[in-house]
């Protein structure tokens, strides 16, 4: 038994994988004809503003930190772009999306990094901050036009010769940086040890502050992105277009593995609990479960994993 | 010994000072703020403190709770629902069984963050799925009822028409959960392991038991906080919730108590409830836009905790 659990704890990206695989097979068994290449295009293009969100927050949990913002900062970034593409022109529009992305990530960053506040406040703080603003905007800007540039309606919801979707080839290239970033630079280790031991890295003279303001720059530009990926989904910019990515965001990352404590997980894992999550939400859509029923399902499945995974790596 | 106590009781001597000051600024910008605005105030605040209330006992605890808001939600709509056709006394044995369901919810959590060791965060983050789930099945559109004698417990006012009802009530509950706890052994082991779980194993402090007796106290708290949704609306809405859940963490902090755990009192959050209430209701008197609120509150919230932060770094450099 503890070596059956020694061994499920190394590879738990592999057992998390394995559920996925069952899952699909549970939509397979259940509804025929389901399961095509078509159905998986579709799964991979929601997955991706999904991943790329959790992406972010893969970072802070890291660091032993978190963000509450980046719902908040991913609709803002969708709603900028859309509501400024018309005046300024698309280049112009994207960059002002990301800007508001890197403004609140820094504004997180040196709240958390120099002040040392306990990120979870800092970073509710400015969520409503950017929320209550954007709402004050859009009545600012009331009867302007909303548009949303043609090549971005295309990388949210265009699908490479029908069956590739667009938006792949943003996550994949932010996914491998990630990767690679993560296990292959310093900073990547840095984050890792920050997380385990701020002390001791403070000791090791690492400027810890640095190495958690590019975190939180990092993740407030990844949500930005994610929320332009996702109006290009919707084709529609409404203020409250990314709320429900927040919490399952944290638990992607956190059913893939990635210790809220700081200093255990990977972006691996991650991916694979974004996937798990889209296609628990297309199986539940599948069964035409009540949404009641279906925020239930998934709180509890979230819990039973996130449970068992403590139980193995304690 | 003085400066000593002071700084004990610094939010004590602050907070309502603060409050105060923002009364005062709301009767300089509209001089017509009268008896009427202030039971307003009070019903406004109300839940939001009940919230506050709630998030601060398990801070205390060195926990935290996302789950206060849909927790709320399921007491707003099972009142609501059950309510309507009762009468006041009827009413009354229901919001007590509510209360009772309040307790065994907070119990559910707290059992479950004990025994399967997942962190608070993300235990309470899926238990506010659940509970939002629990509330919709409960009542899917916003409706239902309660007999006026129990609206009134939080409308109307109590002998001169500038003592709400709904600021007797407040005042009256909080103390009656809170003070038990607060001045006996257990108020002490919640402090205990909020501010250091190990030593206060050590000290024989019966840790997981703690925690989950936090959890059931917030968990009254939260049902109190639905009720009082229900009282102040006058329906249920299985919605209703979603907002007191990060607003009601936002009064724990502005009310000067510590997420770090272990640090801070219950007047602080109370207090800090009814500026957070007073900030939209002066911005319609200044004929701002009110949505210019939640910005305030935000940015309020980043300036106490980086004020805060400041300070202690100043003074670990001295």
């Amino acid at each position: 038994m503890t070596r059956l659990a020694g061994f499920l704890r190394d590879r738990s990206i592999l057992v998390l994988a394995l559920l996925l695989a069952a899952l699909v097979g549970v939509i397979a068994v259940i509804r025929p004809g389901t399961v095509t290449p078509d159905w998986l295009a579709n799964t991979l293009l929601f997955a991706a503003p999904l991943g790329l969100l959790a992406g972010g927050e893969t970072l802070l949990l890291l660091t032993g930190g978190i963000d509450l913002s980046i719902a908040a900062v991913a609709t803002g970034a969708a709603y900028l772009l859309s509501s400024n593409t018309a005046a300024i022109g698309t280049p112009a529009a994207l960059l002002l999306g990301l800007a508001l992305g890197a403004l609140i990530g820094l504004l997180n960053g040196v709240g958390v990094a120099v002040f040392r506040v306990q990120p979870l406040v800092m970073t509710l703080g400015t969520g409503l901050m950017t929320e209550g603003a954007m709402v004050v905007y859009s009545q600012k800007i009331i009867g302007e036009e909303q548009r949303i540039p043609a090549a971005i309606v295309t990388l949210g919801s265009g699908k490479l010769a029908g069956v590739v979707p667009v938006d792949l080839f943003l996550w994949l290239p932010v996914a491998a940086l990630l990767l690679l970033g993560l296990r292959r630079t310093g900073l990547g280790r840095l984050l890792y040890a920050v997380g385990d031991n701020q002390a001791a890295c403070r000791l090791a003279g690492i400027r810890v502050w640095r190495v958690l303001l590019a975190a939180y720059l990092a993740c407030g530009l990844l949500a930005a992105l994610a929320g332009i990926v996702l109006v290009g989904i919707t084709n529609a910019a409404d203020l409250s277009l990314a709320n429900v990515y927040l919490l399952p965001a944290i638990a992607a990352a956190i059913i893939g593995g990635t210790s809220i404590f700081g200093g255990r997980g990977g972006y691996g894992g991650t991916i694979v609990g974004a996937l798990f999550l889209t296609v628990l939400d297309s199986l539940l859509t599948l069964l035409d479960a009540p949404e009641p029923i279906k925020q239930i399902l998934y709180g509890s499945i979230i819990l039973l994993l996130a449970a068992t995974y403590t139980r193995l790596t304690d | 010994m003085t400066a000593a106590l002071l700084r004990r009781h610094a939010t004590l001597l602050v907070m309502p000072l603060l409050v105060a000051a923002f009364l005062a600024v709301t009767v300089a910008i509209h001089p017509d703020f009268g008896a009427f605005d202030v039971q307003s105030l009070a019903l406004g605040a109300l839940p939001l403190a009940l919230a506050a209330a709630a998030q601060t006992v398990v801070v205390i605890s060195g926990g935290i709770d996302l789950s206060v808001g849909s927790l709320m939600a399921v007491a707003n709509v099972l009142a609501a629902s059950t309510m309507q056709h009762a009468g006041f006394g009827g009413a009354l044995l229901i919001a007590a069984l509510i209360l009772l369901g309040g307790a065994l919810a907070g119990a559910v959590n707290g059992a479950v963050l004990v025994f399967s060791r997942v962190p608070d965060v993300v235990v309470t983050l899926a238990a506010g799925f659940i509970w939002g789930g629990i509330a919709l099945l409960i009542l899917e559109q916003p409706g239902g009822g309660a007999p006026q004698g129990f609206l009134d417990l939080a409308g109307g006012t109590l002998g001169g028409a500038w003592l709400p009802n709904a600021l007797v009530l407040l005042v009256v509950v909080v103390a009656a959960v809170w003070l038990p706890v607060r001045h006996s052994r257990l108020g002490l082991t919640l402090y205990a392991i909020g501010s250091d779980r190990t030593a206060a194993f050590r000290s024989g402090v019966g840790v997981d038991r703690t925690r989950l007796i936090a959890y059931v106290v917030g968990g009254v708290f939260s049902a109190l906080g639905g009720l009082a949704l229900t009282m102040t609306t006058g329906i249920g809405s299985p919605l209703s919730g979603t907002y007191y859940t990060l607003s009601g963490l936002a009064a724990v902090v502005v009310g000067g108590v510590s997420l770090t755990g272990g640090r801070g009192g219950m007047a602080g959050p109370m207090f800090a409830a009814y500026i957070l209430t007073l900030i939209p209701t002066d911005l319609i008197f200044l004929n701002i836009d009110p949505n210019y609120g939640q910005v305030i509150q935000g940015t309020l919230i980043v300036l106490v905790v980086m004020g805060g932060g400041l300070a202690t770094l100043l003074r670990t450099r001295a």
